[in-house]
């Protein structure tokens, strides 16, 4: 779009008499029933109509000049940058508002702002007082339990920060690093909001005796070479106390005695392994039978392990 | 931006007259020696109280009441931003 000045052939600082008598004598020399044989003299003529329409007109000049509408009569959207622009920029500072506002206050506008209405009642319905709702924070805790207390399940105490305990129900065969969420027992909700959740993130210690795989539980019993080769009936621990376990002849390192059922409370089993223990100090008749001792079923132990 | 350059801005803003803002308070340039040095966001503010003064007709007493509570608003934008970020959803 050109500049209506521009085509009217006219300065900004023209009279309005000056521009009428620019726009007729152009008006006289384009109008198309005076150059029939001059398709061109058409658009030009619409051209100077149109610049004429804006600057002719007093008060359109003038937004036009102010740069308020454009060539073709438009409005033009401000480009000028609004003091909202630069509500959160740095530099506001100066500007702040002495009355501030603290943590308290805030919550106060926001319980105001977000109250919860009367059920029902619609937007500005009855219900007088709005009241600011929403639901408590969640409160972390962290609990360390035995091993024992962990596969079997357990209750303990925990005191929250604001001095309230708590009976948390560990249940069995609770993983370490598993998070037990109890309903309602976090931070109170403001309003008519629920209370949050307590989070108990629990870690188990180790043993030094069970282990766990999943729901079975893992205990390496170390067993005499005379248990191993001939078999006995022992006593073992379990998480829930120690039974009897009938080791079968011929038990080596690694046999897995299984003991059904006493694992994870419903879900898994004990498992045994074997670690038949040489005797450590001299046992010279031991030696002496072993070096006349011909196998009647000879094994090399080591086939299968590859050196490449 | 000196005070010559803000007051161009404009068809009908005297230097006398925004230095009255000035001296109100209105708006706080900062000062280079004994000449004003107007910021961005100062100009912006200076288009508002024009706006002010001269689209909406409010009256010079009002003015300083309605800077007031548009500066609370403007501080109260942010500690809700702040607040709803430090709740995890800013």
């Amino acid at each position: 779009m050109k500049d209506p000045y521009e085509i009217l052939g006219v300065q900004k600082t023209d009279s309005d008499a000056a521009i009428r008598s620019a726009y007729r004598k152009l008006a006289k020399r384009f109008h198309p029933d005076v150059n029939p044989g001059k398709p061109e003299a058409a658009d030009r003529f619409k051209e100077i109509s149109v610049a004429y329409d804006l600057l002719g007109d007093k008060d359109k000049r003038a937004r036009y000049d102010r740069g308020e509408i454009d060539a073709s009569g438009n409005e033009v959207p401000p480009q000028r940058p609004f003091y909202r622009d630069f509500g959160d920029a740095a530099g506001r500072e100066k500007y702040r508002s002495d009355a501030g506002f603290d943590q308290a206050d805030l919550e106060d506008i926001l319980a105001q702002a977000f109250g919860g209405r009367a059920p029902g009642g619609g937007p500005g319905g009855p219900g007088g007082g709005r009241r600011f709702s929403m639901r408590g924070q969640d409160a972390q805790y962290h609990l360390t339990l035995d091993f024992l207390d962990a596969v079997n399940g357990t209750t303990r105490r925990v005191t929250l920060p604001d001095g309230r305990t708590l009976d948390v129900k560990i249940p069995a065969g609770v993983n370490d690093g598993q998070v037990i969420r109890l309903k309602g027992q976090g931070m109170p909700g403001i309003g008519d909001g629920a209370p949050g959740d307590a989070l108990v993130e629990v870690a188990v210690a180790p043993h030094p005796v069970f282990k766990r795989e999943g729901d079975d539980i893992i205990v390496a019993l170390p067993v005499t070479l005379q248990e191993a080769v001939l078999g006995a009936s022992l006593e073992v621990p379990t998480i829930k106390g120690p039974v009897r376990l009938t080791i079968p002849p011929n038990s080596g390192r690694g046999t897995r005695l299984r003991l059904r059922g006493r694992g994870i409370e419903g879900r898994g089993h004990q498992f045994v392994e074997l670690h038949p223990v040489v005797p450590p100090s001299d046992e010279p008749e031991l030696a002496e039978f072993l070096k006349t001792w011909k196998p009647r079923h000879p094994i090399d132990p080591r086939a299968g392990i590859e050196t490449s | 931006m000196n005070i010559t350059e803000v007051t161009a801005l404009f068809s009908d803003l005297s230097q006398v007259e925004l230095v009255r803002w000035v001296d109100q308070g209105w708006v706080i340039p900062d000062a280079e020696g004994t000449a004003y040095v107007f910021r961005e966001i100062d100009v912006a503010r200076v288009r508002l109280i024009h706006d002010l003064r001269r689209d909406m007709d409010v009256g010079e007493d009002a003015v300083p009441l309605v800077l007031s509570l548009l500066d609370q608003i403007y501080e109260l934008r942010s500690q809700l931003k702040a607040a709803l970020r430090a709740a995890g959803r800013g």
